[in-house]
């Protein structure tokens, strides 16, 4: 059964062991998440997570629907992150048929990419904060920011979160007018907040102590754990998915790809802070370069694929998405199959916990950056 | 996409196969533990990164192909394809920065799937792995933990199967108010009866 509450059991030297069932109404688990945790004192024995509270079976609805009507479900993915989620969809699909994707069309998808590694970075940033104990400031000074760019994004697609805006070929919509401009303001105020927020967390003692040296992960850990994104990279595995498989037209931009040093919950903070003023370079970089042109390639009227299998993969704020598609020569996928990023990093969770406080527990969670929609799908 | 060098492969084990469609290797579940770890150790592959685990189920069918025959009519011949369970396995390399590799872990009873769990091998596979156990019933022998992990644990059917048919109506299923409400009507019918 599972622990409902708190229940107190013996260990083998009888003394108490307290259980206790943290979430899935904990406000510090990002969702409907739960962590059954046995605790020694304040010290974490053993955690089992659990979840699906979420759960809708996406993967089954894929099947009954064509290929396209898939497009609006991956907006619910991680919903923090509807284009990278849209785009990870399209270039499997892609995969699957011939199609060439113009160059606008590939310029617009890195430019909604990166703001989405904005908008996930700065929202995760400012809520590790928040789970630090610094309720509401830190948070509300990244909302600020991500709330700029959502505006972006709601007048490029009509809506803030669910943008369901890229196709097979290309993009729904061009950029309305005045949209690259709008953009390149914002883009380049940014560093002026990022240096503001930085200065005061980067070297603030609280931050420093409170995640220093909590939840390490070593560099063999995180590969073996099948950790992705910033997570793996702060453990110091130089492993990012837009230099190795170079999809898009990432090989054109000059970025750099921040590596941590220790695999701490300080590292993996401050790498996403770097990740983000790199994105601000590919974004100026895509801003100045994008030309004039079609948005759509010639997708077919009716998209359906021959018998076959494919797995495409991009780098996601949270670290690697992936489809993997089996198509039987209808218009509905055979099966759809997502690797959610932030499902599979949570399978290092116990390991990094144990050992530890249970306020580190939090934070530790806190540093995976989990959204449930992805997690439960 | 990088090239797979697959004769190495099919050569240190006979019993290995490679699917050229695919380009996958489908293994037998009694040699996948030596064959993953050997994949990972190898200098031609380093394996270190097991990227995705998916389920995939195929119901009986029959595939019709269309060949011109000697006198230039189209046949149309019809091949039985028996049902089928597969896990699927997704591997890349980042010491090598290669991949994908596919591994295929193909059980040919539906009512039975068995097939050898690579989580002693990679830890990262436990979550998922959970997971196709929890959609498709494929069990995993040498899983540590392998229990239903989206759908509540007293669920009993297997919801990505393709023969699952969705319910129309749901079960009924008893609340814990259904008790409350339960007294609270005796307590209404004593009152009722008291007073008159």
């Amino acid at each position: 059964m599972p622990a409902r509450g708190y229940h107190l059991s013996k260990d083998e030297l009888g003394a108490d062991i307290l259980e206790v069932a943290m979430g899935p109404h904990h406000p510090s688990t990002h969702g409907v998440f739960r962590m059954d945790l046995k605790l020694d004192g304040e010290t974490v024995v053993d955690l089992k997570p659990i979840f699906g509270y979420l759960h809708r079976n996406h993967e089954k609805l894929a099947e009954d629907i064509p290929y396209l009507g898939c497009m609006p479900f991956t907006d619910r993915l991680d919903y923090l992150c509807g284009m990278t989620n849209n785009w990870a969809f399209a270039l499997s699909a892609e995969q699957l048929i011939e199609i060439e994707i113009p160059e606008r069309a590939q310029y617009i998808r890195v430019i909604c990419a990166e703001l989405t590694r904005l908008i996930n970075h700065c929202l995760l940033v400012g809520f590790f904060i928040n789970d630090l104990g610094a309720l509401g400031t830190p948070l509300l000074y990244a909302l600020r920011e991500r709330e700029k760019i959502l505006d972006l994004f709601e007048t490029l697609s009509g809506a803030r979160m669910m943008v369901n805006y890229m196709r097979f070929g290309g993009v729904r919509c061009d950029l309305p007018d005045g949209w690259l401009q709008e953009c390149e303001r914002i883009v380049g105020r940014f560093p002026a907040f990022l240096d503001e927020y930085e200065t005061l967390l980067k070297d603030n003692e609280i931050v420093i102590t409170r995640s220093q040296n909590v939840g390490v992960l070593t560099q063999e850990e995180a590969t073996n754990f099948s950790i992705t994104g910033p997570m793996l990279r702060a453990s110091g595995v130089n492993y990012d998915i837009r230099k190795v498989d170079k999809y898009g037209i990432y090989d054109r931009f000059d970025f750099k790809v921040p590596i941590g040093a220790h695999g701490d919950c300080y590292d993996r903070f401050m790498v996403r802070m770097l990740e983000m003023r790199e994105s601000i370079k590919i974004l100026k970089q895509a801003i100045a370069d994008i030309p004039e042109g079609p948005i759509m390639g010639n997708e077919p009227r009716v998209f359906k694929p021959d018998p076959q299998e494919t797995y495409g993969r991009i780098e996601s704020p949270k670290g690697e998405l992936g489809f993997y598609l089996i198509a039987d020569g209808t218009t509905n996928p055979y099966r759809y199959k997502v690797r959610p990023p932030s499902f599979v990093n949570l399978t290092a969770l116990r390991h990094m916990c144990i050992g530890h406080k249970v306020a580190d527990a939090v934070i530790i969670l806190g540093s995976i950056d989990i959204v449930l929609g992805e997690v439960d799908r | 996409m990088s090239e797979v060098n697959h004769v190495l492969v099919t050569q240190q084990f006979p019993e290995v196969e490679w699917e050229e469609k695919n380009s996958c290797f489908i293994v037998p579940s009694e040699k996948a533990t030596e064959v993953v770890t050997w994949l990972k150790e190898h200098p031609a592959f380093r394996l270190d990164y097991l990227s995705c685990v998916s389920g995939a189920d195929y119901l009986d069918s029959e595939v019709k192909t269309k060949e011109k025959n000697e006198d230039g009519k189209m046949e149309v011949t019809i091949t039985q394809v028996p049902a089928k369970m597969e896990a699927v396995y997704h591997f890349f390399s980042i010491e090598k920065k290669t991949g994908p590799v596919l591994l295929k872990q193909r059980c040919m009873d539906r009512d039975n799937p068995v097939v050898q769990s690579l989580t002693p091998i990679y830890r990262g596979a436990e979550l998922m792995e959970r997971e196709v156990y929890d959609l498709y019933g494929i069990h995993f022998t040498d899983h540590p933990d392998l229990r239903r992990i989206l759908m509540w644990p007293n669920f009993e059917h297997y919801p990505m199967r393709k023969d699952y048919v969705i319910p129309n109506d749901y079960d009924y299923e008893p609340t814990p108010h259904d008790e409350v409400i339960e007294r609270a009507r005796e307590r209404r019918a004593q009152l009722e009866g008291g007073s008159m």
